[in-house]
């Protein structure tokens, strides 16, 4: 198998910029590395080389690269707990507001975005929410508009959100169609999709609570704490930031304007 | 073990086991004092969120166990366990990553993954071990830590629950050590002294 070395992941990640503007550089190393030498095999080039001229020649292969290099695997109601706390605590305090705004700050294919959606609507503060749904890669997004998932992974996402304490049947949610389950689009109607990366582009409303869950540990230190803070100039006082369950704002500059919720990785604005 | 191997400049030893290698995790680490280098346990486990497998362990050594959340730094003296539902990542400054990419061999946390990550940036400062497991998960991560010039330890399939795992590393590869639990408590509290 064809691997590259890290010299060879420098001169990509600056090759990129320099053709594409797209600034891998704040970028895991070690995450990184793994996804362009899998690349190199899924698409069967023969050196390191190869790749590099042809993401240099071919507009349409790099947008491909982005494609493969982001690790877009997602679930409904994943980290069940969390969701829990969400419905029962995070939820009731935004929705006393008259209008609520939901930043997805990485959807993906919008697992995450249609779980929330499902909360809101069963809290009966659907009608008066939007849920913004961003990400690096357009093909995801393409994807989460649609809210047509893989029929197969519905028996783990209902058990998913009883354990998130959904009382509802959950087959009520979507229908089934050819192996395929597309979610009611009294679901989608309140959601807007939109390419936006996190380390290039900047604050476009106020929220009252961000999600970008596991998102940040593709980053290094250096660019999660960029990405903290343009969530932070991007959130409500008193909004909510919500991140994965192994990842943390400790250690980021940003920490004493934030409140902790708990043990959870819910933080509260409080300045 | 006729004799102890001696083995030094060793940062990390990275530990990777399926099923019946919790047995033997909790019959070593109690017995271990150290440390002048970061213990890694890369264990498949339920992909659940709770954090039995670091209480289970904390509990049975005296070493610190951490709880691993991303870009940790690694520093030696100190337990590491890959958290259910992640691969763990090994970065060039001394941190650990996580990453939610697909499973490899069925795996998240792969030991493949985490052992290939760890080569790549320890090399010949690595030592790893491989334990009790039905899964082919490991064999192709003690690959490339050989190649890295790290060190490749196997626990003896004999004494194995599951003999599997390492008897597919071993037939696959040439291990510098093949070890029954006694002995690899001896191999790793001599490392580095
Ligand atoms: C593992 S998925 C997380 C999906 C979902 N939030 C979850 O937790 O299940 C990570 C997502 O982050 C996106 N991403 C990576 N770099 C990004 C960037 N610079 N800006 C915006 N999104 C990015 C990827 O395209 C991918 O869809």
């Amino acid at each position: 198998m064809v691997l590259i070395d890290d010299r060879e992941l420098e001169v990509l990640i600056n090759e990129v910029f320099e053709y594409y503007g797209f600034d891998f550089s704040g970028y895991s190393r070690a995450s990184l590395k793994r996804r362009v030498d899998r690349l190199l095999h899924l698409d069967g080039f023969r050196n390191f080389t190869e790749l590099l001229s042809k993401v240099r020649s071919e507009p349409a292969y790099f947008k491909h690269m982005v494609e493969e290099i982001t690790v877009n695997v997602t679930e409904m109601f994943r980290d069940p707990l969390f969701y829990n706390v969400l419905r029962t605590e995070i939820l009731p305090i935004i929705g006393t507001k008259p209008f609520i705004r939901i930043w997805h700050a990485g959807c993906s294919t919008g697992e995450e975005v249609y779980s929330m959606a499902i909360l809101l609507k069963e809290l009966n503060l659907l009608h008066k929410s939007l849920l913004y749904a961003t990400d690096i890669n357009a093909l995801v997004l393409d994807v989460a508009k649609k809210g047509i998932f893989p029929l197969q992974m519905m028996k783990q996402y209902s058990e998913n959100y009883m354990a998130s304490g959904g009382k509802k049947d959950f087959s009520h949610y979507y229908t089934a169609n050819y192996g395929f389950a597309k979610f009611d689009s009294e679901l989608s109607e309140k959601m807007v999709f939109s390419q936006h990366n996190l380390v290039s582009d900047g604050s476009f409303n106020e929220f009252d609570l961000i999600l970008c869950r596991n998102v940040l540990i593709y980053f290094d230190k250096d660019l999660q704490d960029k990405a903290l803070v343009l969530f932070d100039d991007s959130l409500a006082k008193l909004g909510y930031l919500a991140l994965g369950t192994k990842e943390t704002i400790k250690f980021s500059p940003l920490q004493n304007s934030f409140k902790q919720h708990n043990k959870e990785k819910i933080w509260k604005k409080v300045q | 073990m006729e004799k102890s191997p001696i083995i030094s400049g060793c940062k990390v030893v990275i530990i990777g086991g399926s099923a019946g290698s919790l047995d033997v995790l909790l019959k070593l680490l109690p017995r271990l004092t150290v440390a002048t280098f970061a213990i890694v346990l890369v264990v498949h486990r339920k992909s659940s969120e709770d954090s039995t497998l670091e209480e289970l362990i904390a509990i049975k050594t005296s070493i610190p166990v951490k709880e691993v959340e991303d870009k940790i730094a690694l520093l030696p003296g100190n337990i590491y366990i890959a958290p259910s539902d992640y691969h763990l990542l090994f970065e060039k400054n001394d941190q650990l990553s996580l990453d939610t990419s697909e499973k490899v061999n069925y795996s998240r946390p792969s030991i493949d993954v985490s052992f290939e990550s760890a080569a790549d940036v320890y090399g010949p400062a690595l030592v790893a071990v491989l334990l009790s497991g039905a899964n082919a998960d490991g064999t192709q991560g003690l690959q490339a830590i050989k190649a890295a010039g790290g060190i490749v330890v196997v626990q003896d399939p004999e004494t194995a629950e599951m003999p599997f795992m390492p008897r597919n590393a071993i037939e696959n590869l040439t291990a510098d050590y093949i070890l029954g639990i006694n002995d690899l408590y001896e191999f790793i509290s001599t490392i580095n002294i």
